[in-house]
């Protein structure tokens, strides 16, 4: 067996962080914005059918950035875990700190372990019964989790696009509101306008009988950008 | 990945190999991983139960289809339950009526309807009416091996096929076979005299209230012919479950107007007898 040269751990942790930024910032960013009824998730995105936003369970969203392949299996794997632990038990008993808890674990795993480490940083929203229920946790690419409050950005320039959010975002605003703001700070950072037939949004609405995620049309934000 | 609580973390999701594709069913999730939560019945506890204690049935009317059942669930000479429920609600565009073990039934239901919002989830996009209708026949082919013998359930399945445009009712037989009923269908104890009522009152293209109107009738007629079928009893409020699905999703019909839709129909049946 061949001898691997020694790299101090420190050089190691640093490469991969560094590969991993690199490969999350050629992606597109995403917004979190709280508003009124629940919580927005808006995302400038060309395709419309492979979603960077997407329903995870009841009152539970999921919102990738960075590499496509790889969130997709963060946010599959993060369906099979809702879905088994509220057959399992009942449905009230998922929740968003677990699955944040899971996959800050498994992306922690990866990072330390893995060949390389995964190239995204993800959102887990849960929708409360009040707007100071709201859950919103962000997990970056080597498992740390924060949890945010109002507003956040992730992707490719996510600290200048969270930098925008603040000077628009209100409290308790509508939706409309809200996603003009998104809409707005999103434009800023990328100093261009953003088209309403390229933009991917879905709320998780709380006034939503059981399944609270809903996607909203491009009919719905083009009147909405239009409005403004 | 150790405590990460994504049990199958390192295998299936982050495998690569020659596998491509989640495999969207909940079903095998659940008996790859939780085999315990699996719905079953061991041979010895089935015997006490018939897939005939009951009775529900399907039609298809202009807009969709109405499904209905009974409320008396029974052990032996007694009645155990009497506002038990036997149709529910799949998804959006789909309904399961089910004679036969009432626990046993409300599992196999359950499955059901995470499986269909697992595969919605996992794929972005929803099963075909065809394909929910397969997928409840291998459910109960896997997890009710009794069912062959006739049985613990005997589903019926109904809804709105939203590429052909027109409601679909499906009915399986005990080894999990599965036809496509063209006009109307009812199963259970009481599943002959109900079909008996549905041949001379079902007419094609008929409108929403009559078809409610059809159903409800049916559903008496069993209950007089047979025991373990339940009637109205209306000093209770207790009626038959009645559901329509149409192009615009799965309506719930309140009790109130199964009541009118009964009273109107014994105050008819008086009228022209005197």
């Amino acid at each position: 067996m061949a001898f691997q040269p020694y790299v101090p751990p420190e050089q190691l942790m640093k490469d991969r962080s560094e590969y991993a930024r690199k490969g999350i910032a050629r992606g597109k960013s995403v917004v979190a914005v709280e508003y009124a009824d629940g919580l927005l998730f808006l995302a400038e995105n060309p395709s419309a059918t492979l979603h960077k936003v997407s329903e995870i369970y009841d009152r539970i969203a999921f919102a990738g950035a960075g590499k496509y392949s790889e969130f997709e299996d963060l946010r599959i794997a993060g369906i099979r875990l809702a879905d088994l632990r509220g057959y399992s038990y009942g449905r009230e008993d998922v929740n968003a700190k677990t699955l944040a808890n899971a996959y800050s674990q498994a992306l922690s795993a990866i990072f330390t372990q893995q060949m390389k480490p995964y190239e995204v940083e993800i959102l887990v929203g849960q929708v409360g019964e009040t707007p100071g229920e709201n859950e919103l946790y962000h997990v970056l690419f080597d498992g740390s989790v924060t949890d945010e409050q109002g507003y956040v950005g992730i992707g490719g320039r996510a600290e200048d696009v969270t930098d925008k959010l603040q000077a628009h975002y209100e409290e308790g605003a509508d939706l409309a509101a809200a996603v003009r703001a998104a809409v707005q700070a999103l434009s800023e950072v990328e100093e261009r306008t953003i088209d309403a037939g390229s933009i991917e949004a879905a709320v998780l609405d709380r006034d939503r009988p059981r399944r609270k995620f809903r996607r909203l049309e491009d009919t719905e934000i083009s009147g909405i950008l239009g409005g403004s | 990945m150790r405590g990460s609580g994504f049990d199958d973390f390192p295998e299936a999701p982050f495998s690569i190999g020659p596998v491509i594709g989640a495999n969207p069913s909940f079903a095998d999730l659940l008996r790859m991983q939780r085999p315990e939560a699996q719905p079953h019945v061991t041979a010895g506890a089935a015997e006490g139960f018939s897939a005939h204690g009951t009775t529900v049935l399907g039609l298809k009317f202009a807009d969709g289809i109405v499904m209905a059942g009974d409320r008396r669930a029974t052990e032996g000479y007694a009645i155990a339950d009497d506002k038990v429920e036997k149709v529910f609600q799949a998804d959006d565009h789909s309904t399961v009526a089910i004679a036969g073990a009432a626990g046993q039934a409300v599992e196999i239901v359950k499955l059901l309807q995470v499986e269909l919002e697992h595969y919605e989830k996992v794929q972005g996009d929803k099963l075909s009416l065809e394909g929910k209708a397969n997928r409840l026949g291998q459910l109960i082919r896997q997890n009710f091996p009794l069912a062959l013998q006739g049985l613990v359930v005997v589903p019926i399945f109904g809804g709105f096929d939203l590429r052909k445009e027109e409601g679909r009712l499906f009915r399986y037989d005990a080894t999990g076979g599965r036809w496509e009923e063209e006009d109307y269908m009812s199963t259970g104890s009481g599943g002959r005299p109900a079909k008996s009522s549905l041949k001379k009152l079902w007419r094609p293209e008929m409108s929403r209230d009559e078809a409610v109107q059809v159903a409800v009738e049916a559903l008496r007629d069993a209950a007089q012919e047979d025991v373990a079928t339940g009637g109205p009893d209306p000093t209770r409020g207790i009626y038959p479950l009645v559901m329509i699905v149409t192009t615009a999703g799965v309506e719930d019909v309140s009790t109130d107007e199964v009541r009118r839709v009964y009273e109107a129909m014994i105050a008819r049946e008086q009228g022209s007898g005197s």
